[in-house]
């Protein structure tokens, strides 16, 4: 039987069931990104304008604020300017976290070039149940024990209080190390076989093929790997104020008590009056530490593209 | 499948044949004696023993899972961390399936090109020195001539000369394999496996391959996995062919094309294949 044109157009136009369900689908996945975007916008803006109040409300000169080397919002300065100088908790983070992602560096390498290139086997079996259960430690856990075990040792050994970078940094490292270690090892499974195969076949021994192949063709992954470690250990608050000391001036040594911005923030946010500058000075650290962040994942998506473009 | 039994009627057929190659001007370089290549349990390879003359070019033909690509791939040992090996691989008299061979010094020897062009991401003049400067060689003009001759014997000089800093990565799929046959026999190696080297390629890059393919001949011995009859036909002196992981047939290529013993072999290069 044939139909008529008009009957088939019909036909095609008819929404059908599964056509529907297309729109839904796309109305329910639209609606959830819509709802991811809004939160991330409303947190960015609700931290920027009590950060920016700071600046604008309270006066503080911005650079006073960057290069001061003096905390203590409750006080003013003999010029009867309040003291709100967070240079020394933004050197104190910055130091603590360059330092744990140097230290973990070679081990999250080595470790993820062991799980990969020499033991593929015996990796995937200890290392990789290990590295994720490090993961999931909470970094209570984690500060704890720098509270119990590093801190006491940094001081038997270093002298001091055994509260400071050197301890943070300690603490850190472990923090950081699994997740470096399974990005890094993401990396170098990311480097195509065949890539091991030629170097091989042209004679070259495994070392040679890891150090002078595979690393180079990961280092895009790798660097990403020890960035997102560096922003996760500039953003990690708990763990750290356990065993830095929380003293908010700038480090002049490894072991002296110092601050980062987490850790001004954690211990000071619950003690200050809402709309204050006391308040609004730490919700302006909030927004450094927001916009470091955002300098971050910016770097670890430069280091993305040019990883691609080679 | 194929059984033995089914080949054809017994008594018209024999099940295999195998010839010695070579002669006084190619002598045996390179023979396997006794091989067998296992997967875990499984085996790979049963009959595999073939004997291959210097400067001569032999093809390994046969279906998909035939074994040559693992039969080629045992020769340097390309698969010691995937598979057991068991048998003598004898090069030059020394057997090189012993665990105290240095397989890296080996592999000097017995270079491999691969199915898919591999260039590494660097420049076409790093890739070619690469393997040069592991072994030590450093002296830029060292370096330099043996880059010209390699990518010269390899049929590439020409269209890169002037572009030899750029990323290997750019080069088309012909001039990336050609490039790779070259790295491979920068560090003079005595026998070149090619393992399906024109699989990738469009019909003039392999035309142009085959040509270089002969040319090297003169230098090296070359054992060549093909899953083109035609080109199996037009360039190898010898052939093998493999069927379940036994070489049934090994013969003058003139032989096995027009006048193959095996009826399986005889099945397979006419199409009448399964």
């Amino acid at each position: 039987m044939t139909k008529s044109p008009e009957q088939l157009e019909q036909e095609l136009k008819r929404r059908s069931k599964a056509a529907k369900l297309e729109i839904w689908g796309r109305v329910v996945s639209f609606s959830a990104l819509i709802l991811i975007v809004a939160v991330v916008v409303a947190i960015i803006g609700f931290v920027a304008s009590k950060g920016l109040a700071t600046f604008t409300t309270n006066h503080v000169n911005l650079w006073d604020f960057l290069s001061g080397k003096n905390w203590n919002p409750s006080l003013t300065d003999a010029h009867g300017k309040p003291e709100v100088g967070a240079l020394s908790m933004i050197v104190g983070s910055f130091l603590i976290t360059v330092l744990s992602a140097i230290v973990a560096t070679p081990f999250a390498i080595g470790t993820a070039v062991f799980m990969n290139e020499i033991s593929p086997n015996r990796g995937a079996k200890i290392l990789q149940p290990v590295t994720e259960l490090l993961v999931g430690i909470p970094s209570v856990v984690y500060g704890f024990i720098g509270l119990s075990v590093v801190v006491p040792f940094t001081r038997s050994v270093f002298g001091g209080s055994g509260f400071g970078i050197l301890s943070g940094t300690c603490v850190l490292f472990v923090m950081i190390l699994p997740t470096v270690t399974s990005m890094s090892a993401d990396a170098l499974r990311a480097v195509p076989r065949y890539y091991r195969e030629a170097s091989l076949a042209l004679g070259a021994t495994q070392w040679q093929t890891i150090y002078k192949v595979v690393l180079r063709a990961a280092t895009p992954g790798l660097m990403t790997a020890v960035v997102f470690g560096m922003a996760r250990a500039f953003g990690e608050a708990l763990a750290v104020q356990m065993v830095i000391g929380n003293a908010a001036l700038m480090p002049q040594s490894l072991v002296d008590p110092a601050a980062t911005l987490t850790s001004v923030l954690t211990t000071g946010i619950g003690n200050t009056v809402m709309g204050s500058l006391q308040n609004n000075a730490l919700w302006s650290l909030a927004l450094v530490l927001l916009l470091m962040s955002l300098v971050f994942n910016l770097i670890i998506r430069l280091i993305g593209r040019k990883g691609r473009l080679q | 499948m194929f059984m033995s039994s089914d080949i054809a009627t017994p008594g018209t057929t024999p099940e295999r044949h195998i010839v010695q190659p070579g002669d006084a001007q190619h002598p045996i370089v390179l023979s396997t004696e006794d091989l067998h290549v296992f997967y875990g349990d499984k085996e790979a390879l049963s009959e595999g023993d073939l004997k291959f003359a210097r400067n001569q070019i032999t093809a390994l033909i046969g279906a998909s899972g035939s074994g040559k690509s693992t039969f080629l791939r045992s020769l340097n040992r390309m698969n010691d961390r995937i598979a057991t090996v068991k048998g003598r691989i004898m090069y030059r008299g020394v057997d090189i399936n012993q665990p105290d061979i240095d397989v890296y010094e080996m592999r000097r020897r017995i270079g491999m090109v691969f199915q898919r062009p591999n260039p590494f991401a660097k420049s076409i003049y790093d890739n070619i020195a690469f393997a040069l400067r592991l072994r030590g060689i450093t002296a830029k003009n060292k370096l330099d001539e043996i880059v010209e001759t390699s990518l010269r014997q390899a049929a590439l000089w020409d269209q890169v000369k002037d572009e030899l800093d750029k990323s290997a990565l750019a080069l088309s799929g012909g001039q990336a394999q050609r490039l790779c046959i070259a790295r491979a026999i920068a560090v003079k190696p005595d026998v070149l496996l090619l393992d399906e080297p024109a699989s990738a390629l469009d019909p003039v890059s392999t035309s142009q391959l085959e040509d270089t393919l002969l040319k090297l001949k003169q230098h090296y011995t070359i054992i060549i996995v093909t899953h083109n009859m035609q080109q199996a036909a037009r360039i190898s002196e010898y052939t093998a062919f493999f069927n379940q992981g036994r070489v049934l047939e090994y013969d003058t290529t003139s032989q096995i094309f027009t006048n193959p013993q095996v009826q399986v072999t005889s099945d397979y290069v006419s199409g009448n294949f399964g």
